[in-house]
């Protein structure tokens, strides 16, 4: 987890209903900021005073919240609202000049994905999380951080591995009983994407508190395997041929197989003595006639 | 409510004292059952706890509602004429709509057009009906939005984004500046695979911070037990307790109240 804001680009941090991601942002929020970061928040889901809540105040003066709670698609017409919606905010944030590393919290992905065109908002994001530092600036583009919370259950597979494709970090929350944990998934260029499931918790103030890290990336609780039973041991029948078994077999043949000892064979049938013999001995009321068994045709 | 005391302990959810503190948003849910016996319960208990109350009700007529409420023991004409309770009769005003001139504003306005876009004129409705006027300040508690139900709005060809649009700004309004209350019924469709229904459902989910969610058993009917009923705690003040705290209850509907009782302990099996 502490490496989640060494690298730059974006990342993706993936709620549920049961599980929410907004207390894990806010105290990523808070480590950018600890580490000298401006951070940036882009508000559309709760109000500024709930965002900015358990945030000690050196933290939130640090914050720049850009408040797209209130009215976010301008219906009040008051003109208090930020021009160009939240699109605009980003872009105007893809063509900053300004020196020193710099955090963007997308709170959330999920509200911009479901207003805006997912191609848009892709480019945007691509242009945020790689943007080219200015000529003459020795900042690489580590620097820029973009966190985006999204809401899994409400977009379908395609925007999901859309914005996956563009995250250099994806973090799945969940959870066993009331401990939680994130999958954390990242992808460091030319290197293969790396594992890793780190359980958690966040305390009061928003700081994080790591507990235990296990390299798989399904259940922590891995029961440990006993070995499995041999059941080939102890059986009532062979479920192997010996040797003479397997000639006796191979050498056998079958009834329906027509060849020519039993040609022969048919053909003798006459002169061979062990021939079956089937006597009748018919009953008073046996009809022998075979073509009107039931003797009612009246002919 | 009536919570049978010798079989359940007394918990705070059902007995909902935390809803009246303002500002929450609670979401009703149901699968499978008929869940508006919960839409009754709330708009009884916060009549009775003296909030304004802006009904917004699609699905059925007044007098519905009002037979209900008396068995409850509210009166829904004593509220609306004395200014308590704002009722929209969605059945009766949505054919209002077509006899108005086009231009004259009118919460269901949606309805006249052939691609239904926002839901704006529903949220300057309520921002309206929940506007405390001057000399009402003193006389009403916290305000409250309710709604039954939410899922009709989607058969009607509103789009989930924008449903999700209306409750923000209702909740914009309500809950934040108003510091009130919102209730809201939505139908999961469960099996159906109704994906606007989905994501109205989900995205709510993620707004809420109640939700009760009323489930049909999974054995089918029972004339005891009619279904059961599942709390779950989102967006706690304190983030260490991240998790959604949920709890499930088992219920029977009676003619003036509901009983409650943990699984299994149905009085008809004990």
């Amino acid at each position: 987890m502490e490496s989640l804001l060494a690298l730059g680009g974006l990342v993706l941090l993936r709620d549920s209903v049961e599980w929410e991601g907004r207390s894990l942002l806010k105290a990523l929020i808070k480590k950018s900021a600890l580490s000298g970061e401006q951070v940036h928040i882009l508000g559309c889901e709760v109000s500024e005073e709930e965002f900015r809540e358990g945030f000690d105040s050196s933290i939130n003066s640090q914050l720049v919240y850009h408040d797209f709670f209130r009215d976010p698609l301008n219906w009040s017409k008051t003109g208090d609202a930020l021009p160009g919606g939240p699109l605009g905010v980003l872009r105007a944030m893809c063509t900053r000049t300004g020196p020193g590393p710099v955090t963007i919290a997308l709170d959330s992905l999920s509200w911009l994905l479901l207003h805006l065109p997912c191609t848009t908002l892709c480019q945007t994001l691509n242009a945020l999380s790689h943007k080219d530092s200015c000529p003459g600036d020795s900042f690489p583009s580590e620097h820029v951080h973009v966190l985006g919370l999204l809401h899994e259950e409400l977009h379908g597979p395609g925007p999901l591995a859309a914005l996956s494709t563009l995250a250099q970090t994806e973090v799945t929350l969940s959870g066993t009983g009331d401990q939680a944990s994130a999958c954390i998934l990242y992808r460091r260029p030319q290197q293969r994407p790396i594992h890793k499931t780190q359980w958690f918790s966040i305390l009061p103030d928003f700081s994080l508190d790591l507990q235990g890290v296990s390299p798989l990336k399904s259940q922590p609780h891995a029961d440990a395997y006993t070995s499995p039973v041999d059941l080939s041991t102890h059986l009532t029948f062979n479920l192997h041929l010996s040797k003479k078994e397997k000639e006796a077999k191979d050498s056998l043949t079958l009834p329906f197989q027509f060849s020519s000892e039993k040609q022969h064979a048919l053909l003798r049938r006459g002169l061979s003595q062990a021939t079956s013999h089937i006597f009748y001995e018919p009953d008073a009321y046996d009809d022998l006639d075979q073509e009107d068994p039931d003797d009612d045709l009246d002919i | 409510m009536k919570v049978p005391r010798k079989q359940v302990r007394r918990v705070d959810g059902l007995t909902f004292t935390n809803v009246l503190t303002g500002g929450k948003l609670t979401l009703l849910c149901d699968a499978k059952t008929d869940g508006s016996f919960l839409v009754h319960h709330f708009l009884s208990f916060y009549l009775k706890a003296n909030c304004k109350v802006c009904f917004v009700a699609l699905v059925q007529s007044f007098s519905h509602y009002n037979i209900v409420g008396q068995k409850l023991g509210v009166s829904l004409t004593a509220a609306r004429e004395r200014g308590q309770l704002v009722f929209l009769e969605g059945l009766k005003s949505s054919v209002d709509v077509f006899f108005r001139a086009e231009e004259e504003a009118h919460p269901l306005h949606f309805l006249r057009e052939a691609h239904a876009g926002n839901l704006q004129p529903l949220y300057e409705f309520v921002q309206v009906a929940l506007k405390p006027a001057d000399r009402e300040e003193a006389a009403w508690t916290c305000p409250v939005l309710l709604v039954d139900d939410l899922s009709v709005l989607l058969s009607l060809g509103v789009g989930a984004v924008a449903v999700l649009d209306l409750v923000h700004y209702c909740r914009a309004a309500v809950c934040w500046k108003l510091q009130g209350n919102i209730v809201a019924l939505v139908h999961d469709s469960g099996d159906t695979e109704d994906e606007e229904n989905d994501i109205l459902l989900n995205g709510l989910s993620h707004q809420s911070h109640l939700i009760l969610r009323a489930e049909g058993l999974a054995t089918g009917f029972c004339r005891d037990v009619h279904g059961q009923l599942k709390i779950l705690w989102r967006r706690p003040s304190q983030p260490a307790a991240q998790r959604a705290r949920s709890l499930t209850y088992q219920y029977k509907i009676q003619d003036k109240s509901v009983s409650f009782f943990a699984k299994g302990m149905s009085p008809a099996v004990l």
